[in-house]
């Protein structure tokens, strides 16, 4: 096993664990911390992958700079929605209700 | 061509540069400015498509740099026809918002910069010619979408817009892992290029990156079972926001899912595979139009008939057999033009009807036929649309795609389209008939101002002329086709 498939496969396993925790952990602060789990673990294949015979590609570099800058932005709408939620229920926690209930008034 | 005054780059700079201007002006404010910036976005995309109809496909290197240093925007037939459809949807719910929030001006503080940003992100993502870029674009889209949803600022549109964050950004994780692995097999992300690649060989790592990218980009256009995060967001925002989400940001997933399977992927797109998206797509119509039929607030009403008209988009995909590729095509992208026409006009008019009754609800209606008739025969001639009646362009969408189904024997879509139909018919109805009745009792219906009216009656008639003079739309369609 080379070097490039060992960061592709921990990518790999850092993507499940951060959609696993996305989906299962009702915590909104954790599944925030799972969304960047997983965002990373994409990152890592993508750098792993890029690299041929010990030669390091600038190309995907770029990329996983570019793509940090918008983890970050969407982090901060996150964390901002979140405190948003938290200060009008005082809960860290998406209510339980799905679309078929009467969700909001128009205001 | 890179003349200064190229459309291309023009169709995303204009929008970021006037979201920007309106942030700055402040609260509220910039609405004017919006106008008519948009208004010159939809000129900027017809001359580009009137230069597409008359020289084929376009490139543009930005900056003059070019891929892989730069980014290069490329514009086929099917790219334009989205602009088009997102500035000729935005225009008329510019009007429309700048009244409505002169009405109710909860969450409309920051809706004009948003609002930039969001058709900046749309029109980048249309032009995107590398699956990194369309990636950036994606998750601008789904970040502005998001901060739409949650200006009304309630606990409830707060809780959808979380919701929906997190569906959105899981989506495009999905997608990013996806590319990270085509990245690493082919060493490009250029869909120019990986085209014949992909093509000549494809590794199980390619096959793994073409179904996470196409789930993430599922669980992004709210196809059954991925609807859930839908219905709350669309259904809880300003009347404004609803109309732009469902007519536009759904359209944006929807088109990358058309190019990625029908070019970049159309060698490992399997007949199965095309069988059980299609299934899906028939469970949305069931379920969304069912949910559709048993809500109590009309704008939820208008929402879970965007889940079951999603379902009729992805239909193209079984229908697009080597024989009836280029109908199903046609017909697929025809009908999302009709429902982002028609979608945006019924939103439109279903907040002049909230706006008259005071309140999002269906039973408390009556009254709106005698107040507000040209706002009821909107949300009739939209509902004409989503039907598939004729002279609309969803006649002319679904006629396309009956004839698909037909020419390739697969009558089982033949008989959803139809039953389909009617189930949208039933929910329409649900609305019109009580909008007919007297007022009730206690209730009052104010008149609403005029340009809430025209602007929702603008876009329903649209989808109807759409229907009437389809022709050098579908023509512009197959400029630049690949496969």
């Amino acid at each position: 096993m080379n070097a490039a498939l060992l960061y592709a496969l921990a990518g790999v396993v850092l993507f499940a664990v951060g959609v696993a925790g996305l989906l299962a952990l009702p915590h909104l602060l954790r599944k925030i911390l799972a969304f960047n789990i997983l965002g990373s673990g994409a990152f890592l294949v993508l750098v792993g992958l890029g690299q041929r015979d010990g030669v390091v590609d600038p190309v995907p570099q770029a990329m996983v700079l570019t793509g940090i800058v918008v983890a970050i932005a969407a982090t901060a709408l996150a964390l901002a929605l979140a405190r948003h939620l938290y200060e009008r229920t005082g809960r860290m926690q998406l209510p339980e209700s799905r679309g078929a209930e009467p969700e909001s008034r128009d205001d | 061509m890179s003349s200064f005054f190229d459309p291309l780059p023009w169709l995303v700079m204009l929008p970021l540069v006037w979201g920007t201007i309106a942030f700055m002006l402040g609260a509220g404010r910039g609405a004017r400015l919006a106008i008519v910036a948009i208004a010159l976005q939809l000129l900027l995309a017809l001359k580009l498509a009137g230069q597409m109809l008359e020289g084929g496909a376009r490139s543009y290197a930005v900056g003059g740099w070019g891929a892989p240093l730069g980014i290069d925007l490329a514009a086929d037939g099917l790219a334009a026809a989205m602009m088009l459809l997102t500035q000729a949807v935005a225009l008329p719910l510019a009007v429309y918002a700048r009244g409505y929030f002169a009405a109710r001006p909860a969450g409309s503080a920051l809706f004009w910069p948003i609002t930039g940003y969001l058709l900046a992100a749309l029109n980048a993502l249309f032009l995107s010619a590398d699956l990194f870029n369309i990636y950036v674009t994606l998750e601008l889209l789904g970040l502005a979408a998001v901060g739409l949803v949650a200006i009304a600022g309630g606990k409830q549109p707060l809780a959808a817009a979380m919701r929906y964050l997190l569906a959105t950004l899981l989506g495009s994780g999905a997608y990013l892992l996806g590319v990270a692995l085509i990245y690493g097999a082919y060493g490009s992300v250029s869909l120019e290029v990986l085209h014949p690649l992909v093509a000549a060989e494809a590794p199980l790592a390619v096959m793994l990156a073409a179904v996470l990218m196409l789930l993430g980009l599922l669980l992004k256009t709210a196809l059954f079972p991925f609807h859930f995060w839908l219905p709350p967001a669309h259904g809880g925002a300003p009347a404004p926001v609803s109309a732009l989400l469902s007519a536009l940001v759904v359209k944006a997933s929807f088109y990358l899912v058309v190019r990625l399977w029908l070019e970049l992927f159309a060698p490992l797109a399997t007949p199965a595979a095309a069988q059980l998206i299609g299934l899906l797509g028939a469970a949305a119509i069931l379920w969304g139009s069912w949910h559709a039929l048993t809500q109590t607030r009309l704008k939820m009403l208008v929402a879970y008939s965007t889940v079951a008209q999603i379902g009729y988009l992805f239909l193209l995909f079984p229908l697009a057999t080597p024989e009836t590729a280029a109908s199903a095509f046609q017909g697929g992208v025809m009908q999302a033009m009709a429902h982002g026409l028609a979608k945006a006009a019924m939103f439109a008019a279903a907040g002049s009807m909230i706006v008259a009754t005071g309140r999002d609800d269906i039973s408390h209606l009556g009254g709106v036929g005698v107040q507000l008739p040209l706002t009821l025969f909107t949300f009739g001639m939209a509902g004409v649309t989503l039907m598939g009646l004729p002279p609309s362009a969803g006649f002319s969408a679904k006629w396309l795609l009956l004839m698909a189904a037909v020419e390739s024997g697969q009558w089982w879509w033949v008989m959803l389209m139809i039953g389909g139909g009617l189930l949208s018919a039933a929910y329409v109805f649900k609305v019109l008939r009580r909008a007919f009745l007297p007022v009730a009792e206690g209730d009052h219906v104010t008149p609403v101002p005029r340009v809430l009216e025209w602007s929702a009656f603008a876009l329903a008639l649209a989808a109807v002329v759409l229907g009437l003079y389809g022709e050098p739309l579908l023509q512009l369609l197959m400029v630049g086709r690949m496969a």
